[in-house]
């Protein structure tokens, strides 16, 4: 029997439940851990916001589900408060990107900062050397035998692709990736449900969580509004031109963060074909729309940089690289153009390269590294 | 894994004397206490029983006490029940959330955070020891004061206030005077005419009774209006069948805390919570007693280990067997700087670092030995781990 102690990240969803259960049963100490990170009822009424939010991320109702599964198997379970952190560090860099004209991935900033960062320290902290999550990937420790590597922690895709999160994961170092686990790697969502039922967890039939979880109804604008009346901020103007890729200025727009790129619906204008946000300029406030034919570019920078299957990016690499996160890897040459810079070229243009999005790349199942899209 | 239980400030064991007396009201003894019959006579007696030691432990006539489902319900009554909208109410920073929110909703009928409280509330600061000044109270009285709400003992310090002093105010002014006696009762001798209260609440559960009873004194000749209506009961006080069973748990868990106190049980609990703080104090650096300076109960010492969070050295503690606390937690479990220790004075991150140890009549030399055995290796620990302490460790 193992007598290691195992923190599970609990987030009352049907993934994390049954890695808990699964641990559990494999006769590993087992400790249940849910990161409060958002009080849901904080914006509720504001700005249009919804009154009530139902069962999302930290509401009491998933803490109810978390705490509700630790009864069942049997663990401790506890709630730990990283409110303040998750205001800091995601919540606000996500309002910031927008309002610069970027297009923001929470996601990967409360991985980065919070599940992977804070919540190791609490694990390491109560006596849990490792953490483990409902994520869909796997980790493994390269011996140096295979070709590529040498001695290092690699992030790779799971046997579902259909529910991949590795583009979310690519800021994990190798500290992080060291003391991780991702029991649901090897397994499909359809596996995972079944394995709740055999376990008898009650959720096993709960639908999935989408959406950003601090965002209830993922409509963000009027979360940003929300947000910054309740911080007695003055949302910033950032209205500005609507110009053509030629630079004709075709009309006016309420503020860039209401656009994102490759977006065609509310742009304000008419014309005979249909035109799509091509670029946002933070600087000078404009929105550059043009035909579909102006969305595709063949290269984007990355910078801050991590890479996870080397040390350090010598030469030029074959990779294919995922630029959102429902995007098929795309075959790409990547080469190092500054300290903290990787530049992406793809063998065929790619719609959308979208500025605060994640370039993530891939050498078939494992992840080379990654940087944010500027 | 042994378990050690120092979170009696949260609640208490039930005695086993006091779950014997009550034993037989699940059962037997289950009559209604407004019955004529027999049956309801002979639960009569144990609801009155149980009043006069009620009575007793306060030092007052048991015709003030009304029996309640709890402290909360007590400290609602108190202030809904002598509070109207018009009405001014000094309370401190200090208070319990059910009398904070008890007195907000009374006189503004929202729960408002306590910054954007306008004039009707006077809402008075603490020093560092966590102390109301009696002066400040006085100055803050207006014509239209109506209440005067002062807690005896904070739940999470166990700071005592200066209570006789208040209760001297409040009559020269004329004002009612209620204090939330929760933390207090069964810990140190009460008597209500010292005090110079118009109502006093106390908890079963804090006192080694069951949970979900309580009870308000209110003092002969205080009008009270109140919060449920329905039958006579409790003189037509507070409305409902009477909660037999606690009330006789209560009743008895009055009357060993009174003998307790007689025997001078008060100075050992004392003597043994001093020693688990000096063996802490003694033992890990960079830490002290929030509210060192100021009269505290016998059971509770609240110490902050700087540069650590209060929160992973709880969750590691319980993980090795020791039940200890924060500051108040909220209804998902989670936990926000309290509010009695940042009124203090202290930092957010030293109110984040502190932590509750409360003892009960339970409590052995034993479990203090254990305690004093786990503590100051896990706060290392969390230490060692914590990017707060190696950031100052650096930098110092």
């Amino acid at each position: 029997m193992p007598t290691d102690t195992i923190a599970v990240a609990m987030s009352g969803g049907v993934d994390s439940s049954t890695v808990a259960a699964m641990l559990r049963a494999e006769g590993h100490n087992v400790v249940g851990l849910t990161m409060q990170l958002w009080n849901q009822r904080r914006m509720a009424g504001r700005e249009g916001m919804p009154e009530s939010v139902q069962g999302r991320c930290c509401s009491l109702d998933d803490v109810y589900d978390a705490r509700r599964v630790a009864q069942q198997i049997g663990i401790p379970y506890y709630v730990v408060n990283h409110e303040e952190r998750f205001e800091r560090d995601v919540v606000r860099p996500f309002v910031e990107e927008y309002l610069s004209g970027r297009t923001p991935i929470p996601c990967s900033l409360c991985n980065n900062h919070l599940k992977f960062d804070q919540l190791l320290i609490v694990a390491q902290q109560i006596g849990a050397e490792r953490v483990a999550t409902g994520h869909y990937a796997r980790v493994a420790y390269d011996d140096a035998r295979g070709k590529l590597n040498r001695k290092r922690w690699l992030l790779k895709r799971p046997a579902d692709l259909s529910k991949d999160q590795t583009y979310f994961l690519f800021g994990l170092t190798q500290e992080q990736l060291s003391r991780t686990i991702f029991p649901l790697g090897d397994m499909t969502k359809p596996e995972v449900r079944e394995l709740a039922r055999r376990h008898g967890l009650a959720l096993a039939e709960k639908p999935d969580s989408q959406e950003i979880c601090f965002v209830p109804g993922g409509d963000y604008k009027r979360f940003i509004d929300a947000y910054l009346a309740e911080q007695g901020e003055a949302l910033p103007d950032t209205a500005g031109e609507l110009v053509t890729t030629s630079g004709e200025v075709i009309g006016e727009h309420a503020g860039i963060h209401n656009f994102t790129v490759g977006q065609r619906k509310g742009l304000g204008v008419a014309t005979g074909s249909p035109l799509y946000v091509i670029q946002i300029s933070g600087a000078n406030k404009q929105v550059v729309v043009g035909g579909e034919e102006n969305l595709y570019s063949r290269a984007l920078r990355a910078r801050r940089v991590n890479l996870i299957a080397v040390e350090d990016l010598r030469e030029p690499m074959r990779v294919a690289v995922k630029i959102r996160h429902r995007h098929e890897p795309a075959p790409a040459m990547i080469e190092r153009t500054g300290a903290d810079e990787i530049l992406v070229t793809f063998d065929e243009p790619q719609r959308a390269v979208t500025p605060g999005q994640a370039a993530v790349f891939y050498d078939r199942e494992i992840v080379v590294g990654g940087g944010w899209i500027v | 894994m042994q378990r050690i239980y120092l979170d009696n400030n949260a609640t208490t064991p039930v005695l086993p004397e006091v779950f014997e007396a009550m034993r037989p009201y699940f059962g037997e003894q289950f009559g209604n206490a407004s019955s004529i019959h027999h049956h309801g006579q002979q639960t009569r007696a144990a609801v009155e029983d149980a009043r006069e030691s009620v009575a007793a432990l306060l030092g007052c006539h048991a015709s003030e006490i009304i029996f309640t489902s709890g402290g909360t319900e007590a400290d609602n009554l108190a202030v809904a029940g002598l509070v109207e909208t018009g009405d001014h109410v000094i309370t401190s920073s200090i208070e319990h959330h059910a009398v904070l929110h008890a007195v907000l909703h009374a006189v503004l009928h929202a729960c408002k955070h306590l910054e954007e409280i306008g004039g009707e509330v006077t809402v008075l600061p603490v020093d560092g020891r966590g102390l109301v000044d009696p002066d400040d109270v006085r100055r803050a009285l207006r014509p239209n004061t109506k209440l005067i709400s002062v807690m005896m003992a904070n739940n999470e310090t166990g700071v005592l206030q200066p209570l006789e002093e208040i209760g001297r105010i409040a009559d020269e002014a004329g004002v009612c005077f209620h204090t939330d006696a929760v933390q207090a009762a069964a810990k140190i001798p009460i008597d209500v005419t010292r005090i110079g209260c118009h109502a006093l609440s106390i908890s079963g559960h804090k006192i080694h009774a069951p949970q979900g009873v309580g009870a308000l004194y209110v003092g002969k000749g205080t009008q009270i209006q109140p919060l449920f209506y329905g039958g006579r009961h409790e003189r037509s006080r507070r409305a409902g069948t009477e909660n037999v069973p606690g009330i006789v748990g209560l009743g008895k868990a009055a009357q060993l805390a009174k003998e307790g106190l007689d025997r001078g049980d008060d100075k050992m609990m004392a003597a043994m919570r001093d020693r688990l703080q000096q063996g802490i104090l003694a033992q890990v650096e960079e830490a002290g007693v929030n509210g060192a300076g100021a009269e505290r109960v016998p059971n509770t010492t609240n110490i902050h280990f700087d540069h650590i969070d209060g929160e992973a050295l709880v969750i590691a503690l319980d993980l090795k067997g020791l039940a200890v606390s924060t500051g108040a937690a909220c209804s998902s479990g989670a936990i926000e700087p309290s509010h009695v220790l940042v009124a203090m004075g202290l930092r957010a991150d030293q109110a984040r670092a502190s932590i509750r140890f409360s003892l009960g009549k339970q409590t052995t030399a034993e479990d203090i030995d254990l305690a004093l055995a786990l503590v100051p290796d896990t706060v290392a620990r969390l230490r060692e781990l914590s990017p707060m302490y190696k950031r100052t460790a650096l930098s110092s």
